[in-house]
């Protein structure tokens, strides 16, 4: 066991208990803080492929500023735990077996490919900072520059959202 | 015993630095609160510490004892876990921070494992710094809203708006000095400014725009004043760590302090040249610089002991005098002289700016909420955008 994989375990075993946590907790702050913490190992695991700079763009924008805002708003509102209420009928009738049938089609898929699963790979030469963002300025320069637009045009929109009120 | 040695060096090497690395920065907390009083006291006319040992010199261990035995209290309806987490959570970030910064230029083999001055050589150790920034508003904010307090809670929210506002500053601010460098990496930057002309070649220069919005961003970023709002005392009593008490509001101090630190360190890395002498390689003689400067201040301190007004303190001066005036020798010594130059100009300029934080502290009054928001917003982040225009232009410009 080499000491990669050692880390590899603990890390995947951090993040599928925090994914669990985040659905478990009924308090809205602890599920963003194991949100928090899923995002920060998976940035783990990405250093542990190689990719130094998606790892640490991985803990800027998801960990720090996405999750801020979650934390944010959360303490803005101030807002309690969760009630319990009683399962829906369509949840029963309708959700479980889904969830059953999801889980048990992954499960067989895993099964059947367990031998031809390769490992992945981060070829460190692709994901330097260098060459992402050579790639982003050239390549991928106009699927780049839409989703700035795009967000630019969200920024907007949520301005003029805010402002209605005052007109 | 020496085959374990050298096969586990890479694991024993890197821990052993830590913990002398932390053993360091807690003492130099520690002495810094000493520092602040006794400065902001002589700006504003008084003593400052002096009761316990000689000019107060023993009254961060008094501070420390204190932090240790006071009764921790828990206050009703509090959120527990996030109650006990957030002050872990600051002081861990504030003392990762340290790990990635490079504090000299040397290269030196322990138990046959090559290693540098500080912790970790990274690649992109700046965003690895941004990262740990990015994560510091947890701890603030998650204290603020679990002490189940209003003047908390304010304090917390003020905060997160405010780390959240300056972040963005602080981030561009420090293109300019990426796109110079071409390096993501700390120590990679410092090598770029190395190019023999002494101050000259620092990116002070060039990009004095980028240093004084990085510097108020900073100041921002840490809550220091003026920008001090998360814990403005007339206001909030005292902002999110209001219902910490004992070694939890300690901690607290202590990754503001350390906080302070690594934003200097990272202002003497990017600006300043780290460890880089301001003058140029052929001036040999002002290798002699820390030992003209430690030695007449030791027997300065030893000169000032002996006429002080209590035995200990005649007992206890001339021994730190001494003490000073002899590492003050001993980096003139030719085998130790080269290895003193580096740590000796980063921890100078390390010095100067966190002078800098306690002189702004007693002078200047306090930023109003709105004017900090407006002021972060509406100049300091366009100024900053604009800095990364003018950098890229002028370098395109060079190029063609």
């Amino acid at each position: 066991m080499t000491a990669s994989l050692v880390i590899f375990f603990v890390l995947a075993t951090v993040t599928v208990l925090a994914a669990i946590s985040l659905i478990v907790q009924r308090h809205p702050i602890h599920g963003a803080l194991s949100l928090i913490v899923v995002m920060v190992a998976l940035a783990g695991l990405y250093l542990l492929m190689g990719a130094e700079f998606v790892a640490a763009v991985q803990i800027i924008v998801y960990g720090g500023a996405i999750m801020v805002l979650f934390v944010f708003v959360i303490m803005l509102l101030n807002d309690g735990e969760e009630e319990r209420t009683n399962f829906s009928k369509l949840a029963t009738f309708a959700g479980i077996p889904l969830a059953v049938a999801v889980a048990g089609l992954i499960g067989a898929a895993v099964v059947h490919s367990s031998s031809s699963l390769p490992a992945a790979t981060a070829n460190a030469t692709l994901t330097s900072t260098k060459t992402i963002s050579l790639l982003i300025f050239t390549e991928f320069v106009y699927p780049f520059e839409l989703t700035s637009f795009l967000i630019l045009v969200a920024i907007l929109g949520a301005i003029v959202l805010a402002q209605r009120e005052d007109n | 015993m020496n085959d374990f040695l050298t096969t586990y060096a890479f694991l024993i090497v890197p821990i052993l630095k830590i913990a002398i690395l932390v053993f360091i920065v807690l003492t130099v907390d520690a002495y810094l609160t000493w520092l602040e009083r006794k400065v902001i006291a002589h700006i504003q006319a008084r003593w400052g510490p002096h009761r316990v040992g000689p000019h107060g010199l023993l009254q961060p261990l008094a501070d420390g004892v204190k932090f240790i035995f006071k009764e921790d209290p828990l206050p009703a309806n509090v959120d527990k876990v996030a109650y006990f987490l957030a002050p872990f959570i600051t002081l861990l970030l504030a003392l990762t921070s340290l790990a990635v910064i490079p504090f000299g230029p040397q290269k030196f083999t322990v138990f046959g494992y090559e290693t540098h001055v500080g912790i970790a050589d990274v690649n992109i150790s700046l965003l690895v710094l941004f990262a740990i920034t990015a994560l510091g508003v947890y701890g603030v904010a998650l204290a603020g809203w679990a002490s189940n307090n209003k003047y908390s809670l304010l304090g917390g929210l003020r905060s997160s708006a405010q780390m959240i506002s300056y972040e963005l500053t602080l981030t561009l601010s420090v293109v300019g000095v990426l796109l110079l460098a071409g390096d993501f990496s700390l120590r990679g930057i410092v090598e770029q400014q190395a190019a023999g002309k002494g101050l000259l070649s620092w990116y002070v220069f060039p990009q004095i725009i980028g240093f004084a919005c990085f510097y108020i961003a900073a100041i921002a970023e840490t809550n220091r004043v003026p920008f001090d709002l998360p814990e403005a005392e007339s206001e909030l009593v005292a902002g999110f760590h209001t219902e910490y008490a004992s070694m939890k509001f300690a901690m607290f101090f202590i990754a503001e302090y350390t906080s302070m630190i690594s934003v200097s360190c990272l202002a003497t890395i990017l600006f300043f040249g780290g460890w880089l002498s301001p003058f140029p390689d052929s001036w040999t003689f002002t290798h002699y610089l820390p030992s003209v400067l430690l030695i007449p201040f030791g027997l300065w301190v030893i000169f000032d002991g002996i006429r002080y007004e209590n035995v200990f303190g005649r007992i206890m001066l001339p021994g730190v005098g001494a003490a000073i005036a002899a590492v003050g020798a001993l980096t003139a010594v030719p085998a130790i002289n080269p290895y003193v130059q580096g740590p000796f100009w980063f921890f100078a300029k390390v010095f100067i700016f966190l002078f800098v934080y306690i002189w702004m502290r007693g002078t200047l009054p306090r930023f109003r909420y709105d004017q900090l928001m407006s002021f972060g917003w509406k100049f300091l982040l366009p100024v900053s955008i604009a800095n990364v225009v003018l950098t890229s232009v002028v370098i395109l410009w060079r190029m063609h």
